[in-house]
């Protein structure tokens, strides 16, 4: 019927390969997901992508055996790394103007700026920590800048990265400026949870500081009273962290438990 | 009759029974070396006088976590002055579940129900701002269907309404006004018969989901939105006369709560309360998401700086919502159309059909998995329990709520979980402002500043 349909078309696919075959020249994405494949775009145009860890297997069986046959897979878990000029949109004018504005300062751009990321629309500024409130000054008093509020820190605690398992991150807001936003991300390895308090400057920060610091253990030095916020105040531990033990459930079945969650076999 | 006070400093009476003022004995034991007055007639003045001149004046008062008006299990501690408070600290976190760590061991469409119940009296917009956080990590904001958005958009502002009813009708409680509760939370029923309609529940709902909303709205919602509206504006219009030039009320809210401009950029207060300073900021104008920039609504500000002002915001607010609403039940009238995302990677495979046992999946779809496609029914199954990767990344994502900016700043390693989910609820920010617009006022007034940012523990401390 095929064949019929298409006149022509038997005899050439008796001397050629088969038609599946017939797009192996095109960019095979080996069941790369989208952002994978956009990455490795990015990679090809010189922008390296950070590995931040690594995926094992095939559906992330973290407990017991993954039966999929795909257990050896190994695959990097990328995340976009530093990113190049031109930025685009009013993000080249925001690195600009903190050039400028850190000039005479403690610290000079490069020296406080690690690396400034671009991904799904969004500015990263990854800031050395001890130069953080620098940074936030020039952020918030310079008028070209002027973000006026900060909208809190919230904590990431990446036990898989060394050197810099724990990561406060900060999210800008400039009303002046139409609503632009940026984030300031600074990290601290997990042996020296130390972070410079931007209270002083500001002030909205102090409660969601104290959260941090009840949720990850991050201490924000120079922040007016450092205490728990949400657990009470003899709670041992910092739950938000990976690391923290998680309870399980007893059943009332031959003594048999519900492992915690983080120890169930389950997909990820 | 002796008119000179009989107010002296006694020894702990050894005799009980010739004083007729007398503790038990019980009490005396527990009251040995403290002070015992004995006020039989004479002046306040002079027992004031002889306070202050015991040293004793600086008394800590804790209100709540079980006090009716604080809003839930709010602490409010005190340092008074007779009546004039001198410091004022809240303290939080008697309402915290974990909800954030709960989220990163549940699936992505599964974190919907949770974050529903942060601040259970705006599920909407932790659902919405959640749902676009996803959205904009796997980079599909584009995709999601106009309708979809629409529907968010209306359940956005119908919650901002419920939201506000609360607000006012508990705020007029704990002012002693009963009637501004009644007609407040009566009018907050109609709004919740329609939600409930729509999502199958008044609050808690996970309506909003990733890649669109659970389900279209079902036959004879429309109608049941037009009814709404006009009622409701009328409810309001009761609230309006009963409150705008009610001396009791203003009373009780004008200059009191006072923040200004810089106090509130300094606190990172937003919502009503910024709004009450002049400043017209609002992230549906500043930053719209859900299309908010095609509805035709003003951004309402005051200049008053204080309760009374952020009081008459919100009931202005609720108006904007209704042109909104309105607007919004247009487009849906017209329209037809998927109210989910089309990629089936991430779509819920199923839609919701009401079936004589209730409310579940529709039965063509039940039919098709069981009956005709085993493809469709490993696609469900998968979907349902493995459920869908997002790339790595972090992304943060604000709507304006109806107490402020809500913010939620997610992180993925690729995986099927949140890796981390992060929720700036404007309560938790706005609460910081206690101290500010409480400090030099009477304790009566705390209760109003309080009221005045509307604060919702299950959001403050998740």
């Amino acid at each position: 019927m095929s064949d019929a349909a298409k006149p022509g078309k038997g005899t050439e696919q008796k001397d050629g390969p088969p038609a599946v075959n017939a797009d192996t020249t095109k960019t095979q994405t080996s069941g790369l997901t989208p952002h994978e494949v956009e990455i490795r775009q990015d990679a090809a145009a010189g922008l390296e992508p950070e590995v931040v860890g690594v995926r094992h297997g095939m559906f992330g069986v973290t407990q017991g055996g993954d039966t999929s046959g795909y257990s050896r897979l190994q695959r990097p878990i990328l995340i976009a790394g530093a990113a190049a000029r031109p930025y685009g949109g009013y993000f080249d004018e925001i690195a600009d103007n903190l050039e400028r504005g850190l000039v005479g300062g403690t610290a000079s751009y490069a020296e406080a700026v690690d690396r400034v990321v671009i991904d799904r629309g969004e500015m990263t500024l990854r800031v050395r920590r001890q130069h953080l409130p620098a940074v936030a000054r020039v952020l918030r008093d310079d008028p070209s800048l002027r973000f006026e509020i900060c909208t809190g820190v919230s904590g990431v605690h990446y036990p898989d990265r060394a050197g810099e398992e724990l990561h406060a991150v900060y999210h800008l807001l400039s009303i002046t400026h139409g609503g632009r936003r940026v984030r300031v991300e600074v990290s601290c390895p997990d042996d020296d949870r130390h972070i410079p308090s931007i209270v002083s400057i500001y002030p909205a920060n102090d409660w969601h500081e104290r959260e941090t610091w009840d949720m990850f253990g991050i201490e924000f030095d120079g922040h007016p009273a450092l205490t728990r916020i949400l657990m009470p105040d003899d709670w041992p531990g910092h739950p938000q962290r990976k690391d923290y033990p998680l309870g399980g459930i007893p059943v009332e079945y031959k003594g048999a438990t519900v492992p915690p969650p983080d120890q169930r076999r389950s997909y990820n | 009759m002796s008119t000179h006070t009989e107010f002296t400093q006694t020894e702990v009476p050894e005799h009980g029974a010739n004083d007729i003022y007398a503790t038990s004995s019980a009490d005396e034991q527990a009251s040995q070396g403290a002070h015992v007055f004995n006020a039989a007639g004479g002046d306040w003045n002079d027992l004031v006088d002889e306070a202050t001149s015991l040293g004793e004046e600086r008394i800590v008062v804790n209100m709540g976590p079980q006090h009716p008006s604080t809003h839930g299990v709010l602490r409010l501690i005190l340092e008074i002055d007779g009546e004039t408070v001198t410091e004022a600290r809240a303290g939080i976190g008697y309402l915290h579940t974990g909800i954030e760590k709960n989220m990163e061991y549940r699936s992505w469409v599964q974190g919907v129900t949770f974050c529903t119940r942060m601040d259970y009296l705006t599920p909407m917009f932790q659902e919405a701002a959640y749902c676009l956080a996803i959205e904009k990590l796997l980079g599909i904001t584009e995709q999601i269907p106009e309708r979809a958005s629409v529907i968010r958009v209306l359940m956005m502002e119908m919650t901002r309404i419920s939201s506000h009813m609360v607000c006012l009708g508990t705020g007029g409680m704990e002012m002693g006004a009963t009637t501004v509760m009644t007609v407040a939370f009566r009018e907050r029923e109609r709004l919740l018969r329609v939600i409930e309609m729509i999502t199958g529940l008044r609050m808690n709902n996970a309506y909003v989901r990733p890649g669109g909303v659970a389900q279209d709205l079902p036959p004879g919602s429309i109608d049941a939105l037009r009814e709404m509206v006009p009622e409701i504006r009328r409810g309001l219009g009761e609230l309006e006369a009963l409150l705008n030039e009610n001396p009791v009320l203003k009373g009780r809210t004008v200059d009191v709560g006072v923040l200004d401009l810089a106090g509130c950029m300094a606190l990172g207060i937003t919502g009503p309360v910024l709004r009450s300073t002049g400043l017209p900021h609002d992230l549906r104008k500043l930053d719209p998401y859900c299309g908010y920039e095609t509805y035709d609504f003003d951004v309402i500000t005051r200049t008053s700086q204080d309760a009374y002002g952020r009081l008459r915001i919100r009931i202005d607010e609720m108006y904007e919502s209704l042109k909104i609403i309105e607007q919004a039940t247009d487009r849906l009238q017209g329209s037809e159309g998927p109210v989910m995302v089309e990629d089936k990677k991430i779509a819920w495979p199923a839609q919701l059909a009401l079936g004589s046992d209730g409310l579940g999946n529709s039965l063509d779809h039940i039919r098709e998995i069981m009956g005709s496609s085993m493809e469709s029914l490993i696609h469900h199954f998968k979907l349902v329990t493995e459920g869908f990767r997002v790339p790595p990344g972090q992304v943060y994502q604000a709507v304006e709520s109806a107490k402020g900016e809500l913010g939620c700043h997610l992180v993925s390693d690729g995986g099927t979980r949140p890796y981390r989910a992060h929720f700036r609820d404007p309560s938790f920010n706005n609460l910081q402002a206690v101290a500010a617009m409480c400090e030099g006022s009477q304790i009566a007034d705390v209760i109003v500043a309080v009221a005045s940012i509307d604060p919702v523990m299950g959001g403050v401390d998740r």
